[in-house]
């Protein structure tokens, strides 16, 4: 147990059962409690077992749940903060409950909404009638960002845009559920609530069973099935692909885990390209047709040629293969439209226009500014009201009235008073509360409830849950992740036994076998190559300074660590002379040196943070404990112990722990497909690379002491234990370097990852074209070789203090492997080239 | 007399990018299309090299667009249009019954007929283009209370052609309208994005015009091929009525001499040739337009110039209500 977690948990107070140190703020109502503080009756259960469960256990539940989040990697980025990223996700072990007959209803009306919500984007996108009709004011549409003109009268498939559509819904203390806002545009969310479902089950199975929790995965088979639906006709086996803006998004977690859980490929923008107006996937084996995008992506930013032009996260061109209909993009582009509480005021009246029926889920009572009428309210009542922009922007504030002094509330009515339809106001509903575990206590929090609804062919099916969100603070009214809240699982109450439900079991058609991996994208080929090289560097890094520092403790190693100090900071030997008497360990610390492993071990987190849906959370797990690691290490440069040398030693041995666990994973559990290939190409490439520079710099001059200079090459190479079984204690360069280069019985030798490579690129898609061995493939033959030709005992011949022949094999050692890299990147990742937008200068002269 | 004057058109565009591009995808306004006084009898587009797919449409203002993309590796690309468009002279109408620019935006905001609904895509922001509080200042002496559209707008048209130096340097296409505000400085597309910002900070619907015009060699010289440019003005909006071109580069109404490509929010909506391209970190762009008078079928000489705005009569087609 870490610390942290230690004192955290230090006193829960728990004293008399869960429900009896809750105290619900009031006057606002409460989830689990009634008025009058008795239980209500869909929580009795719930709280009965937790009860029975006592205290001791529900925390130890509780912490066991925190583990499950680190370890499964379940994180979330946060903008604006430099240490926001791979924030570990923050679920509450009390689920949001709801009686199944209550959801019914919820879902029957939201079903309703999302279909109307459907009717009206193709309105808007087509004739325009509700428009002419006066049913919806034409600034609405012709003044909202949204609005996007190239998409207009583009029919997409079955006329259907909405395809995953998510509502946010608060309750007022009238019990109701209301709509705060509509999104049409790429809900998040849905896969974190799978992660909440799948730790809140693990951690409590038998109150989740005796619970009757109604079970997520039909929701997305629905949506699997409606998205391959979607593909354009005669498409056998369509490809869905799930769209990111990227690692940096806020929810890129959330992306992979879909992806995966989906089965669909992660791809970013320039994953994909169009040729002759259809999208394809970039792919190691050439390009493959994709049919149908789920993007994550905003709408907007979807193709920098027709759209918003400064953004490279889509692909350019895609807006014309929608419109020839190669391509399905769900939701369809345009339909980011009406995610603007500016619409909520006008959907009765369009519900009544489109389906002769009454709205049945209200909305949070709003009203638009450009509208004469709403606008004089609002400027009346203000300090009741929460003023939003009408249409989200991407620094969109919303303010609450009471927060603002008189000063403030007339510069914010002068802004509204100059742009009317750029603002809404909603009433504040004072919301009921739920109970949330914390650190010490069960405390009340306000929170917004997310329903996810999937369209099927009867319209569209909701999910048998939803994520909830709570607020970070007591009195807070904000419910955001990015401020700090939490989530909570949403738990609908059946009132029978519950059905087993797995998206792995298809009923309905056999599996087919596939022991695929040829539609690898070249990007993340290229990303898997260079997480192996950089994870190589790293611990090349890693062992030559623990090298060092055992050193450091040794006062007759004076001369030896001169130069290993030299190969370490990459530097040559007399620079250092002086240094050495002065605070070694203050230079280590916090040199140069440990920015290197700082900047490599940052390469490393990115690329494993982009290839979250192709390493295991096993893998994701090693790398991040080797990250703190190597914090710690950085932070005894101005540490008081007593032997930070020690300490120092002790991090650096862990980290090297973590390397070779990162690689045992890599070897073991990785199936021996083209992104294994990959990842192993970038470990042989560079592994090579750092022996070999190591030999140029320690034994290439002949040194006075050589034999602990053999001895710590050995070290650093990891091949101490086998040279000393070999020749015991006699050190020789001659059989140093034949240890080191040419023995391919060795795993650390250069020429057995020279075979290594070889084996891999023969194994890579090659042009078929090609008649003969191309060039990687020459290379790599051509290295190894070489390596089995080279006469050693001539080689490591010394002549005066320098070992020429020696120097030129590890010169051509070097040159080879950097060719090899090089045809590597020109064959397998040009794809990943950059993109350019260019456009005509202006209008010209006159 | 035949007052409606001929031309051909001829607008090269070439890009030379500094290596390989091995594709590329292209959007291209440069097609003229039809309006209420001018009528594009011909027009062809030729691509090098030759496009993969190419597609023809109109985009959402009705203008013509070619998409078009290039999958052979590439070092040059070049995109020619030549077109022959008529233009009948045009001037407002001489009782053309002008509302006070201020009810203008009040009246717009809850009309329902099409050519209100279409002219109110135009009071909003752009890409280009942002409504400002100093846009406003600086169009309102052109504004006072009550006064006629027609004129408030041509004394705003005036205002930008006296007070701003044409400078090809000044600007860039990126350069903000406020900054040439500041600066007084800049080309027809400078000045037409700013007068139309100016109008919609006051609530008027402005839209952005593209085309050509008919340049004059100094007397005694010869036409020098290529030597034009393409050209931007500004539509304003009038209720009851249609659209009024003003051209503030030249401070005149266009008549006959201005050819239209198309309309739009602001350049962003037309720029005449774009494109997302791989790879290619540098290119040179070179365009040449020409815009020759020809001979209309049994038409008087070229050099007769239209008369100016303002003659007596109005043709046939300028009566028509503007469509879209």
């Amino acid at each position: 147990m870490s610390p942290e977690t230690a004192s955290n948990l230090a006193a829960p107070s728990l004293p008399r059962g869960f429900a009896a140190g809750y105290s619900p703020r009031m006057p606002v109502s409460d989830e689990m409690l009634e008025a009058d503080g008795s239980l209500r009756t869909h929580w009795r259960m719930f709280v009965n077992l937790i009860d029975d469960l006592g205290r001791d256990e529900l925390i130890r539940r509780w912490e066991q749940a925190r583990r499950l989040i680190r370890e499964n990697g379940i994180t979330h980025n946060v903008y604006g903060d430099p240490n926001g990223l791979d924030r570990p996700w923050s679920l509450d072990l009390v689920p949001l409950l709801v009686p199944a007959p209550e959801w019914r209803a919820v879902s029957e009306a939201l079903s309703q909404r999302a279909r109307l919500l459907d009717m009206i984007l193709a309105d808007l996108y087509g004739q325009g009638r509700i428009i002419s009709l006066g049913l919806l004011p034409p600034d609405l549409i012709y003044g909202n960002p949204g609005f996007l003109r190239p998409c207009h009268g583009i029919t997409p498939p079955k006329g259907h845009y909405l395809h995953l559509y998510a509502a946010d819904m608060i309750r007022g203390g009238d019990g109701e559920l209301r709509v705060l806002m509509d999104r049409t545009q790429a809900p998040s969310g849905a896969g974190y609530t799978l992660e909440n479902r799948i730790v809140l089950s693990r951690v409590l199975p038998t109150i989740f069973r005796q619970c009757n929790v109604q079970r997520l995965a039909p929701f997305f088979m629905t949506l699997r099935q409606t998205l391959t639906s979607l593909a354009p006709a005669n498409r056998e086996n369509p490809r869905v692909v799930l769209l990111t803006p990227g690692p940096y998004n806020e929810t890129y977690f959330e992306h992979a885990y879909l992806a995966r859980y989906l089965g669909y490929t992660l791809v970013q923008g320039n994953d994909l390209t169009v040729r002759d107006s259809r999208v394809y996937l970039k792919t190691l084996s050439g390009l493959q047709r994709v049919d149908v995008i789920l993007r994550r992506v905003d709408d907007d930013y979807c193709d920098s040629l027709e759209l918003y032009p400064n953004s490279f996260l889509g692909v350019p061109g895609l807006v014309q293969a929608v419109r020839e209909g190669t391509v399905a993009v769900a939701n369809a582009l345009g339909s980011g439209v009406l995610q603007a509480p500016a619409y909520l005021p006008y959907l009765p009246a369009l519900c009544r226009h489109f389906l002769a029926e009454e709205l049945r889920v209200q909305s949070v009572r709003t009203w638009w500014c450009g509208d004469a009428a709403s606008l004089k309210y609002v400027l009346s009542d203000m300090p009741r009201l929460v003023i939003k922009p009408a249409f989200p922007t991407r620094d969109a504030d919303t303010v609450f009235g009471h927060d603002l002094t008189r000063e403030q509330l007339d510069r914010l009515a002068a802004r509204i008073v100059a742009r009317p339809g750029d603002f809404v106001a909603q009433e504040h509903i004072d919301s009921r509360t739920a109970p949330v575990l914390l650190n010490d206590s069960v405390q009340s929090r306000r929170f917004v409830l997310r329903a996810y609804l999937a369209a099927s062919p009867e319209g569209f099916s909701v999910m048998a849950g939803g994520l909830t969100r709570v607020t970070g603070a007591d009195e807070s009214l904000v419910v955001s992740l990015q401020k700090g809240g939490g989530a909570k699982d949403t738990w609908i109450l059946a009132d029978g036994p519950v059905n087993e439900v797995s998206l792995l079991t298809s009923a309905s058609r056999p599996v087919e076998l596939s022991r695929g991996g040829g539609d690898l994208p070249s990007r993340v080929a290229d990303d898997l190559f260079w997480l192996g090289r950089y994870v190589q560097r790293a611990e090349g890094v890693v062992r030559t300074a623990r090298c060092v520092f055992g050193r450091l403790m040794d006062p007759t190693a004076a001369l030896t660590l001169k130069s290993i100090m030299a190969s370490l900071l990459g530097k040559s030997a007399p620079v250092l002379g002086d240094a050495i008497d002065r605070d070694l360990a203050d230079a280590l610390f916090g040199s140069a040196d440990a920015a290197r492993l700082r900047r490599t071990l940052d390469a490393v987190h990115n690329l494993a943070r982009a290839l979250r849906d192709r390493i295991s959370a096993d893998a994701w797990r090693i790398l991040q404990s080797v990250g703190r690691d190597l914090a710690e290490f950085a932070a005894l440069s101005h540490s008081t112990a007593d032997d930070p040398l020690a300490a120092a030693i002790e991090l650096l041995n862990s980290m090297v722990s973590g390397f070779l666990a990162f690689g045992g994973i890599a070897a073991e559990s990785m199936t021996r497909g083209q992104a294994w290939r990959f990842l192993d190409l970038g470990q042989r490439v560079e592994r090579s690379t750092q022996t070999a520079l190591l030999i140029r710099t320690l034994l290439v001059d002949v040194s006075p002491e050589e034999g602990s200079i053999l001895d710590a090459v050995l070290e650093i190479a990891d091949s101490s234990l086998t040279y000393r079984r070999r020749y015991l204690t006699q050190l020789e360069a001659v059989a140093v370097v034949d240890l080191l280069v040419a023995d391919d019985g060795n795993p650390r030798a250069i020429a057995y990852q020279a075979a290594a490579i070889e084996e891999h690129l023969a194994h890579l898609p090659h042009d078929p074209g090609h008649p003969s061995r191309s060039p990687d493939r020459q290379k790599a033959l051509d290295l190894r070789t070489t390596l089995q030709l080279a006469d050693l005992a001539a080689l490591c011949k010394a002549t005066g203090e320098k070992r020429p022949g020696l120097d030129a094999l590890i010169q051509g050692v070097l040159g080879h492997l950097n060719s090899i890299a090089e045809h590597l990147s020109q064959i397998y990742f040009s794809h990943a080239a950059s993109r350019r937008l260019i456009s005509t200068a202006p209008g010209g002269s006159l | 007399m035949n007052a409606s004057p001929r031309y051909r058109i001829t607008h090269a565009t070439e890009y030379r990018y500094g290596e390989t591009v091995p594709a590329g995808h292209h959007l291209v306004h440069l097609q003229p299309r039809d309006t209420f006084h001018q009528t594009c009898q011909s027009s062809q587009i030729h691509i090098a090299p030759d496009p993969a797919t190419a597609r023809h449409f109109l985009d959402y203002f009705g203008n013509r667009v070619t998409w078009f993309n290039i999958q052979e590796p590439h070092q040059n690309l070049a995109v020619k249009t030549i077109s022959e468009v008529q233009v009948d002279p045009y001037a407002p109408p001489a009782g053309l019954i002008c509302p006070s620019w201020d009810e203008v935006g009040e009246a717009l905001s809850t009309a329902l007929d099409q050519a209100s609904l279409d002219a109110r895509q135009y009071v909003f922001d752009s890409h280009y283009i942002h409504r400002r509080a100093e846009l406003a200042e600086y169009a309102r002496p052109s504004f006072p209370a009550g006064a006629g559209l027609l004129d408030a707008v041509f004394d705003l048209t005036h205002r930008i052609h006296d007070e701003f130096i044409f400078d090809s340097t000044a600007t860039t296409v990126g350069t903000p309208v406020l900054e040439v505000l500041k600066r007084k400085r800049g080309v027809c597309q400078d000045f037409a994005h700013l007068q139309i910002a100016c109008l919609r900070s006051l609530g008027l619907p402005a839209r952005y015009v593209s085309g050509y015009l008919l340049t004059r060699p100094p007397p005694g010289k010869t036409r020098l091929l290529g030597a034009d440019a393409s050209h931007a003005w500004v539509g304003v909006f009038f209720p009851g009525y249609g659209w009024i071109d003003f051209d503030p580069t030249n401070s005149i109404i266009p008549s006959s001499e201005h050819i239209t490509v198309g309309w739009a929010r602001d350049y962003e909506d037309l720029a005449p040739v774009k494109g997302v391209i791989t790879g290619g970190h540098r290119h040179v762009l070179k365009v040449s337009v020409d815009v020759e008078p020809i001979a209309a079928a049994g038409a008087v000489s070229p050099a007769a110039a239209p008369t100016p705005a303002g003659n007596d009569g109005l043709s046939a087609s300028t009566a028509n209500v503007p469509t879209n």
